[in-house]
């Protein structure tokens, strides 16, 4: 049997990642500095980690409730109105998932019928295409400007939304461009959307890393709360993404429709790293604060390192990325990522990983140490002379 | 500012001027100034190292010495510890709540130079009552320093 031949169409069809040979090429590298690992290089702070071990050390191997424990939905409610003044209720308006990524597969399979389309403003994560093409709807990606500092606006969504879409991807603090949006920015936006029957997936697994005031929710609006599924988790903010843990909030009618998903596919989310993440809704405010200052101290290293190199680089003030325009060397995204690499050892990734519009730029994470990041800065230095 | 200053200097005291200016997106010279001022006030006091001495071919044997003192009228315990504290051998020095009054780090090159010193020194200042030694076998963390341990990056070189 010819089993490529088995596979679904619309599984197949779907790309696979294009940075595969950046892999392959640094394997084989000594001294080189990858600025390409978009996970925090902190490790999950000690009592997250302690708790994991006790909950493992007392025998709590178990199954939870679909929904994940009471007691972590009940501190996610707590951490959702303490940092971003959102309410929810822990009995029926949250639902504890395999990471991030799995709440937004769970959000986009629950609200798509085939044909349906998915809003997806870019440069963005990978994973919004994929999921919309898994469930068989259809991605309109919106082209974000670096003029507009990747920042979404109501312009751009009029031009995108049809009667055929059902769901708005909203991601700030943004992978990869490091943009955020902060107050102001959506309120044309609620007002043009406030009406519509289009509900939001706000990606909000970078909120902690915010640097400026603090981050902002499109649920904070009164006319979007219902709309939107609000997905957030503990990868980025408390270092663990091999925990695999994250959750949704939204609206009961919408979360017990993805519990029902989630009960089928996943069963429940790790119980050690539910256990876990109790611990770091509690009790480690203090280790976030402490990590957060240390990327925003190395996001101006590095974004002064770019620009002293002679590249046009907006502020991203929030996640822990920086997006440099590229094009004064006259390279694609994905020739100026080889070159660096294979000549001075410093991996990027090419904005078009991101989606066709990041063409002309590329992503450079500072979650790694200041020496590595003041390392890789000489070498990309001296990199861009080469074009002067 | 000053306090992000300290915050740094704390964990590196060899970051460089323009190094900070750049973190804290200030200038150098202003960054230059904070430091002056916070060496002036005495608020920053030095900038030593973390020296694992184990690793190197020097002898240093360490002790914590629990003191009891008769603390004396007017002066309470701050005259005795001053007598203590004066000595190059003694590398810390607290006033305690509890059980003892004073507790005291000990450097010397072998066990019995600092039992020696304990017994000489200390030990016979008029106002201490008694003294209880505890050599150190094996540091495990100082000033926030994990001893002998070497994070090593095991990510993935890219996760988008």
């Amino acid at each position: 049997m010819n089993v490529s031949k088995m596979i679904a169409p619309h599984i197949k069809g779907v790309a696979p990642s294009g940075i595969r040979k950046y892999f392959d090429l640094i394997n084989e590298m000594k001294d080189a500095i990858s600025l390409g690992i978009g996970e925090p290089d902190f490790v999950t702070p000690w009592r997250i980690r302690e708790e994991g071990i006790y909950s493992l050390e007392k025998g709590f191997t178990h199954y939870s409730t679909n929904a994940g424990y009471i007691e972590l939905r009940q501190e996610i409610c707590n951490y959702m109105e303490r940092r971003f003044n959102l309410k929810y209720a822990a009995e029926k308006d949250v639902l504890v998932t395999v990471g991030g990524s799995e709440a937004i597969d769970l959000a986009i399979r629950a609200i798509v019928s085939k044909g349906d389309e998915v809003i997806i403003p870019e440069p963005s994560f990978v994973a919004y295409k994929g999921c919309t093409l898994f469930a068989g709807a259809v991605p309109v990606p919106i082209e974000l400007k670096a003029e507009n500092q990747f920042r979404l606006r109501r312009e751009d969504l009029e031009r995108a939304v049809t009667d055929k879409t059902k769901i708005i991807i909203i991601a700030y603090p943004n992978n990869p461009t490091g943009a955020i949006m902060e107050y102001d920015d959506y309120l044309e936006i609620v007002d043009f959307l406030k009406d519509k029957d289009i509900m939001i997936i706000s990606d909000e697994l970078y909120a902690e890393m915010t640097y400026v005031d603090k981050h902002v929710s499109i649920a904070i609006f009164d006319e979007m709360k219902d709309r939107t599924i609000v997905v957030n988790g503990f990868s980025k903010a408390y270092a663990m993404t091999g925990w695999r843990i994250g959750y949704a909030c939204g609206n009961e009618a919408i979360i017990e429709q993805m519990k029902k998903i989630h009960q089928y596919a996943i069963m429940c989310a790790p119980t050690n790293a539910q256990y876990a993440a109790i611990e770091a809704l509690r009790n480690c405010d203090d280790d976030v604060t402490e990590m957060i200052t240390e990327y925003n101290h190395r996001r101006r290293v590095v974004l002064s390192g770019f620009r002293n190199a002679g590249m046009d680089c907006f502020e991203p003030l929030g996640a822990f990325y920086v997006f440099p325009d590229i094009r004064i060397t006259g390279l694609t995204s994905d020739e100026f990522c080889e070159r660096l690499l294979l000549e001075e050892k410093v991996l990027t990734v090419p904005g078009t990983a991101f989606g066709d519009c990041g063409e002309g730029f590329v992503r450079a994470t500072y979650a790694t140490s200041m020496d590595n990041l003041l390392e890789a800065i000489k070498r990309i230095d001296r990199f861009i002379k080469k074009f002067a | 500012m000053k306090n992000e200053i300290l915050d740094i200097l704390a964990k590196n005291s060899r970051t460089s001027n323009e190094q900070i200016a750049l973190m804290l997106g200030k200038q150098e010279e202003e960054v230059k100034q904070a430091i002056t001022e916070l060496e002036e006030k005495n608020i920053i006091m030095g900038y030593p190292a973390i020296v694992n001495w184990e690793k190197t071919d020097r002898d240093a044997v360490m002790a914590f010495i629990e003191v009891r003192v008769t603390p004396q009228r007017d002066q309470g315990f701050d005259k005795v510890a001053e007598r203590i504290y004066q000595y190059p051998q003694v590398k810390s020095c607290n006033l305690m709540s509890g059980g003892y009054d004073l507790f005291v780090a000990v450097e010397g090159k072998t066990m019995k130079e600092v039992a020696l010193f304990v017994a000489e020194k200390l030990a016979t200042i008029e106002s201490v009552i008694s003294t209880a030694t505890h050599f150190v076998l094996k540091q495990y963390k100082e000033n926030g320093v994990i001893y002998e341990q070497k994070y090593k990056d095991n990510r993935e070189a890219v996760v988008l």
